[in-house]
Formats: C-alpha cells, structure tokens, sequence
C-alpha cells in the first residue's frame, strides 16, 4: 500500500504565493535492474503526477525511470479561493493513488 | 553530512525514512497472528509506552540469556507473543516497526543499560571495532577514530555514531537498519560480511551504543 506526505499551507492570503511539498512511498523500480536471481526486476515506475486545485490543474509532471524511489516533489501555486488539492500519481500499470488536501483562503 | 541532507532530515515532511514510520504506526495497530492480537493490544499508545526505548537497546534478554537488539526484540514478540510469522530482518514489515518505535525515542539522549551481563558482549563489540580484517586489513578503528572527519575517495568518514537507526540512506533509496550499514563497510573493506542478526553484530551495536552514549536519537536519520 503506497503512502504520500503532503504538505500544504492550511490557511493562506487570497493572492498569496504558497508551497506545496509532496512525498510519495513507492520504489521506482527502473526495469533495467537484475534481481538476485539474475533476472530483470519488472518496471515499476510513478509515470505521472497531477494536482488540481479546486478541478483546475496547477501543476503535473512525467517522471521517467531515472527518478528516486519514494519521488519529492514540491511546487507553487497562487492561492485563490478556499477548496481542495487533489493530489494523483499513476504508475505504469495505471494504477492511480489519489490524496487530497484542503486550504482555507482569507 | 551536507545542509541539504540536514534540512531532508528535519523536515518531517520531506525526511522519506517518515514514510516507514507511518507504515509502522499502522502495523502497530493491526492485529496479527493466531494470537490476533496488535502490538498496541499489549504495549499501548507508542508515543507513551515505546518513549525511551531504543535508547537503552541492546538489552539483556531473560529468555535467551544473551543480549538482544531491538529489531530481534520485535521478531521475538511477533513470533512468540503474537503467534505470527517472524518478520525478515531488512524486510519492509520490520524496518518499518523498528523505524517507528525508534522514532518515539527521537531527542532522548542514549542510554546503555548498566546491566554487568551485557560486558562481557561489549567488551567483545570493542575487540571486534579495532581488529583488522578483510583483504585491505583495515579495522573499524582506523576510519572512524583515527580519521574521522577525512574523507575516503570523495565520501566524508563520520564517526560511526548509531544515532539515527534506521537510517534513511539515499544510496540505498531504502531505509536501512545499523546491521546492514556493517554489513556495507565490511564488504568495502574486503572482509566477510557480519551476519544478520548474529552475536557478533549485536556486540558491535552494543559496544557503539556505549560509546555514543548521551547523545541524541534522530531516528529515521537520512544520510548520503
């Protein structure tokens, strides 16, 4: 079962610049590594990331197998009204793993 | 170790070693074994119960009448209290418990039990840190006392202080336990790797948990 951190500011200004900070749990298996039988370990690997605020998508990211294991991604974003992030990650066999955040704007 | 790697470390949500942590917080709570019973059924709220604790392991174990660390501690009560099948050392299941009832002890200074029976085992850990051995005839003692703060090729040598166990080491991509990071100078060094779990390891770790007594646990520690 994958697991995430996300960091996000719980109270912001309307108009201010905030910081998110997300810490996905996976391993990034890059599929070009022999196992200690001597066979490839199969690709296992976070392809895509998506958030959107509110339904708007405000930040995504394709990750390829040259990334870390247990990806950290961090952004910013304009803080416009009061609502929810809604944080995905979809690895190469489609699975999606959804987190969401809420943020109250003043 | 770097300021990006200290500030990785602080920040409990960027430190991945975190990410174990909350699988343990969940293993923790969840009933197992033929026993069905979880480690809280017993042991309680971590956060009360667990404070202090991996600052006085290795301990002395009645069962056994040989030192135990903490990681075999929880093998132990996994197997015979809980009814389970003994989690792998190095495995997920067990970095995790281990990384989580470390993590309740972070800030406590360590504490070695001053128990007699544990030194004839530390005694044995401190002959083991200054023998030299491997193919490049080096010992502990040679890297972390005599030159600590140097660097071997482009790597800085600490000075061999099990603060942060399990560590979160970014070569590995994984959280790792102290046993395995022995494991990591020995096959360096050209010598015959310590085995999991062994006496010989648990001495080392007992002996390395004396001489950094006082200082203060940081688990899960990330280091480079």
């Amino acid at each position: 079962m994958a697991r995430a951190l996300i960091n996000v500011p719980a109270k912001s200004k309307r108009g201010e610049i905030i910081e998110i900070k997300t810490l996905m749990s996976h391993p990034m298996e890059t599929g070009f590594r022999p196992g200690m039988d001597g066979q490839l370990i199969p690709r296992d690997i976070i392809e895509k990331f998506v958030c959107t605020y509110n339904g708007e998508v405000v930040f995504s990211a394709q990750l390829y197998p040259a990334i870390t294991a247990n990806p950290f991604i961090s952004f910013t974003t304009i803080a416009t009204d009061s609502g929810t992030l809604v944080f995905s990650w979809t690895d190469n066999k489609g699975d999606m793993q959804v987190q969401t955040a809420s943020i109250q704007v003043e | 170790m770097g300021p990006d790697t200290q500030a990785m470390q602080k920040d409990d949500l960027a430190n991945p070693g975190m990410l174990s942590v909350l699988e343990g917080d969940a293993l923790w709570k969840a009933p197992v074994g033929a026993s069905q019973k979880s480690c809280a059924s017993c042991h309680g709220d971590a956060p009360q119960t667990m404070k202090g604790v991996a600052a006085r392991y290795p301990a002395f174990d009645e069962a056994t009448q040989a030192p135990i660390d903490l990681a075999g501690r929880i093998i132990q009560c996994r197997a015979e209290r809980q009814g389970a099948a003994p989690p792998q050392r190095e495995g997920r299941e067990l970095l995790a418990l281990t990384s989580y009832v470390a993590h309740q002890s972070r800030d406590l200074a360590i504490a070695p039990p001053q128990d007699s029976r544990l030194a004839s085992a530390r005694a044995q850990g401190a002959a083991l840190y200054s023998t030299r051995m491997g193919q490049l005839n080096f010992s502990c003692a040679q890297c972390h006392d005599d030159n600590a703060g140097g660097h071997l090729g482009a790597a800085p040598i600490p000075q061999a202080h099990p603060t942060g166990y399990p560590i979160y080491r970014l070569e590995w991509q994984a959280l790792g336990s102290l046993q395995r990071r022995f494991r990591n100078c020995l096959s360096g060094m050209r010598a015959e790797p310590i085995s999991a779990g062994s006496a010989d390891a648990i001495a080392l770790e007992l002996f390395l948990m004396d001489r950094a007594a006082g200082m203060k646990i940081e688990t899960p520690a990330v280091r480079p």
